[in-house]
């Protein structure tokens, strides 16, 4: 597998004529109607193309003439190496060689839905549709080759894409290969859908995938084949796509968080050429046609806004306001509740409890979003680095009032995602601005855009309070989170009232609640999880809106939840592990903390260390948690400057369990990119704000992670389960970080930080 | 009032019309086409869109046109896959991407840094690269994939 080439220029058809081949793909047979699918076992690849549908196996899959692989993924690739597991799995399954596999993800025109990129289920879920679909795809070819070669199909066997009867290495053996039997011909196969769409979306067919004992490219380092393109700029990121015609746009945010414009100052770009302003109600925009003119048109345009009472309390007074708002909607994880909680802290001996506080986060990608929107014959092309096309191609249908079938919207690697970031914004001011410019808009958020104006990671408190026995037992586990809801905006992009263009042209306001709980093994006699959030800041159009947030709500909660394990732990004066191993419950979970302490080399004590004195101390620190069935345990060492207060994490021991492991090396990225970027969360990040506005608008303001910041080193554990179906590791690796960094402060310091982030100032004002 | 440059990139001149302010990102990628470098910040904060201008490493979003004078090297310029640089090679076998936005500007400083120093110690790969952003993460990645370019280099 080559780079992924730019889906921009493909079509189904293009691509089934196959890499150089030359030959032109013919269905055999006479067309049927798009209703008139034959039967799973009658027939295959006969007729036109079936339509792209989820119960349809040539909408995962497809022979090419040369005999290379075309695989349509529903989802997409934000980095992790989804390019390369998707092909090794179904390489493994249809027994092909990974390299004939070409990856094609996230564009409408060619996948169907499979939720995108969302919750870290590439793998859990994509992964294993295109897997059951893979092993459809070969159980069909074999029965075909079967057939063609006279034999039965258990007869046959599959090396690289050739079907084999007897021995492979005899020049007389009877053969055919897949290009033989289907190349450049749709597969006509009728799949066992569950008639869920995104995440959810299974369909199997009636072959088993293989034993896992058997595999010979999953569970392989194979080498990520998207490096190159990037390195030798060779293709594109969706900020690279050009279309004819095309023109640059700019979107004009307030100056204060929900003024809307009152008047409009045309005269004040004259000087711009070709610059010129595009309105529809509360939304305002420009356009030019270089994109330097477009950007001087925005922030020369004089607009008149409409006067508003700053909408925001300022950043320092966030706890307070969230604890002293209306509860808008609270829940109660039934699932966790357990005895009588009341009566557990009214017999306790000893009981402790403390709050934590997280901030707004922002996602804060490489650059602002990007999008190209088309209007052409009435058909809407989109170019996206969204993580959910299909929805966002919903969105901008409603946006746009036109029928969903008209719109296409095709993903490209956009500049990082981590969640709902500010693509799908972008789409839809895009989508705007085309139809109202008349022509190809390409609009680029600027870096305040980016950083001030996307949807913010929610900010929240967490009280957690605990019960224990004459013995040191602990008797009751009491956690509430309160904060900010994960869906204020939707993740999903599909509705313009998640949107700023659609809460600007007047979409209805339709604020949802979410929130979470914390999620491990632990078992406590009497044990209650509750959440409730309140309503945000401001109702529409707001740069403080909130969603998801990498592993959203997850580290927040699980800074909470384990740094109170270890308070817990500390007021028996327990060794933090040893601790955590009396309570945690599920063998795995018990696995996953005892590979990290074993590759850290842990030694059992309680904290804080005693033996320390002078300015410069060190420490160590543990956190674990669940995430959908992946269980990471964290073991960090940080250096604190007592003087100072800077915090360097100096070592980190992972261990990570996310069931069968397809590409051990990708996942091993993926992990360190999690732990790097869960430092820089704890560490450095924090939205700021006053009344009027975001005031974190850039680097400086918004401060990240830098080189001379990172970790010293990450040490990282990988328990591989070939027989547990995957659990997925996008973001299960970035939610212990933070409890693990605090812990391992209050090992090196005796002080307990309950504020993230750790900035310097606030260890300082800590330890003084 | 838009007026005439001639610039050199990748050892071609180029002639285009722009305003004096234009920042260099925009006549490399708007005027002449090219994929990279890429914008990220337009604030010099994050070095998506270095490009080499005489050997050094300058970040281009705020690099007026009517200032630039010699030797534009973008990223496409450093090496082909026929042709690599090491530090291309280096990023290629240690795997050093996620979103791969920012790659441009670690690269190009990354290069720009080898040139001067093929032996460059940990700390000064460090101090060299202090600056750039990477959002997803691969500050580990990048280390390794400088060492191993530097002892190709050596």
């Amino acid at each position: 597998m080559n780079k992924m080439t730019n889906p921009a220029s493909l079509s189904r058809r293009s691509l089934l004529k196959g890499a150089g081949a030359g030959a032109l793909v013919v269905s055999i047979g006479a067309p049927i109607g798009l209703n008139a699918v034959l039967g799973i076992t009658k027939a295959h690849a006969e007729g036109t193309r079936p339509p792209l549908v989820p119960n349809e196996l040539s909408s995962y899959l497809a022979v090419n003439a040369d005999g290379t692989v075309a695989v349509y993924f529903g989802k997409m690739d934000l980095g992790h190496g989804m390019h390369t597991a998707i092909g090794q799995i179904v390489a493994e399954e249809l027994d092909v060689p990974f390299k004939s596999v070409t990856v094609y993800m996230g564009d409408t025109d060619t996948s169907v839905n499979q939720g995108g990129a969302s919750g870290s289920t590439g793998l859990m879920d994509g992964g294993k549709q295109m897997r059951m679909a893979a092993a459809e795809g070969r159980r069909v070819l074999v029965e075909m080759a079967a057939k063609k070669l006279s034999v039965t199909p258990d007869k046959i066997s599959v090396v690289d894409g050739r079907c084999i009867v007897g021995n492979a290495s005899d020049d007389a053996v009877k053969n055919v290969s897949y290009a033989e039997l289907l190349g450049g011909q749709y597969f006509n196969t009728q799949l066992d859908w569950n008639h869920k769409e995104g995440n959810a979306l299974y369909a199997p067919g009636k072959a088993l995938p293989k034993d896992p004992k058997n595999y010979k490219i999953v569970g392989k380092d194979f080498p990520r084949g998207d490096v190159a393109w990037r390195v030798y700029a060779t293709g594109d990121f969706v900020t690279d796509i050009k279309v004819p015609g095309m023109i640059h746009g700019r979107v004009i945010r307030p100056p204060v968080a929900g003024a809307v414009p009152v008047s409009v100052d045309e005269s004040s770009i004259a000087h711009i050429p070709t610059a010129k302003v595009l309105r529809e109600k509360d939304f305002i925009g420009v356009v030019a046609d270089k994109e330097w003119n477009a950007i001087r048109a925005m922030r020369d345009l004089k607009i008149k806004w409409s006067e508003v009472t700053p909408p925001f309390v300022n950043t320092d007074e966030i706890y307070d306001h969230i604890r002293k708002t209306p509860i808008r909607k609270s829940a109660e994880d039934k699932k966790t509740k357990t005895g009588d909680i009341d009566a557990a802290f009214a017999g306790a001996a000893k009981t402790i409890e403390a709050e934590y506080e997280w901030p707004y986060q922002s996602h804060a990608s490489m650059g602002g979003a990007c999008s190209l929107v088309q209007i052409k014959d009435g058909e809407v092309h989109c170019w996206s680095g969204t993580q959910k096309s299909h929805y966002l191609r919903e969105g901008i249908a409603k946006l746009l009032q036109t029928p969903i079938e008209k719109v296409h919207v095709k993903w490209v690697t956009g500049p990082g995602s981590y969640g709902r970031n500010d693509a799908d914004d972008c789409g839809h001011d895009a989508a705007l601005m085309a139809k109202l410019a008349g022509k190809p808009v390409r609009v680029q958020y600027m870096r305040d855009q980016g950083t001030g104006w996307d949807p913010k990671g929610p900010a929240s408190i967490h009280k957690v309070r605990a019960a224990i026995d004459a013995q040191g037992k602990v008797i009751a586990y009491d956690y509430l989170s309160k904060g900010f809801s994960r869906v204020d905006v939707n993740t999903k992009g599909s509705s313009p009232s998640d949107t700023l263009a659609g809460q600007l042209t007047g979409a209805k306001l339709k604020s949802e609640d979410g929130f979470g709980y914390p999620s491990e093994s632990y078992a406590f006699d009497n044990k209650r999880y509750t959440w409730q959030t309140i309503a945000p800041q401001l109702d529409r159009a707001s740069p403080l809106r909130t969603s998801h947030l990498r592993d959203p709500v997850g580290p927040q909660i699980t800074f909470a939840s384990e740094s109170f394990i270890d308070e817990m732990a500390h007021a028996v004066d327990a060794d933090p592990i040893e601790f955590r191993l009396r309570h945690v419950k599920n063998p795995r979970d018990v696995a996953v903390i005892k590979k990290a302490a074993e590759l850290y080399k842990w030694d059992t004590r309680p904290s804080p260390r005693k033996d320390q004195k002078g300015n410069k101390v060190s420490g160590r620190g543990i956190a674990y948690s669940v995430r959908n069935g992946t269980r990471v345990a964290v073991i960090a060492e940080v250096s604190v400057d007592r003087s100072s207060g800077k915090i360097h994490a100096t070592r980190f021991a992972v261990a990570h369990d996310c069931g069968q492991i397809v590409n051990p090396r990708s996942l091993k990225t993926t992990i360190e990119g999690n732990i790097v970027q869960g430092t820089s969360r704890t560490l450095f990040e924090e939205v700021k704000f006053d009344p009027k506005n975001v005031t974190s608008v850039d680097w400086l303001t918004y401060p990240i992670l830098d080189m001379t910041e990172k970790p010293g080193k990450v040490d990282i554990a990988l328990i591989d389960r070939p027989e547990v179906a995957m659990s997925g590791a996008g973001e299960p690796s970035t939610r212990p970080v933070a409890a693990a960094i605090a812990n391992a402060i209050f090992d090196a310091t005796g002080v307990r930080i309950r504020r993230v982030p750790l900035t310097p100032e606030r260890v300082k004002a800590a330890l003084s | 009032m838009a007026q005439k440059f001639t610039l050199n990139v990748n050892g071609k001149d180029h002639t285009v019309e722009a305003e004096p302010d234009t920042p260099l990102l925009y006549v490399l990628r708007d005027d002449l086409g090219m994929n990279n470098p890429q914008f990220g910040c337009g604030l010099a904060q994050c070095g998506a869109c270095t490009v080499h201008l005489n050997g050094e490493a300058i970040r281009s979003c705020v690099k007026p046109i009517s200032e630039v004078k010699g030797q534009v090297k973008t990223l496409a310029g450093l090496g082909t896959p026929e042709k690599p640089h090491p530090i291309q090679l280096a990023y290629i076998q240690e795997e050093v991407t996620l979103c791969g936005y920012c790659l441009n500007g670690w690269i190009m400083t990354s290069a720009a840094l080898l040139e001067k120093n093929h032996k460059p110690s940990d700390d000064e790969i460090t101090q060299a690269l202090s600056g750039l952003k990477c959002r997803c993460g691969t500050h580990m990645a990048i280390t390794r994939a400088v060492k191993r370019a530097a002892s190709m280099m050596g």
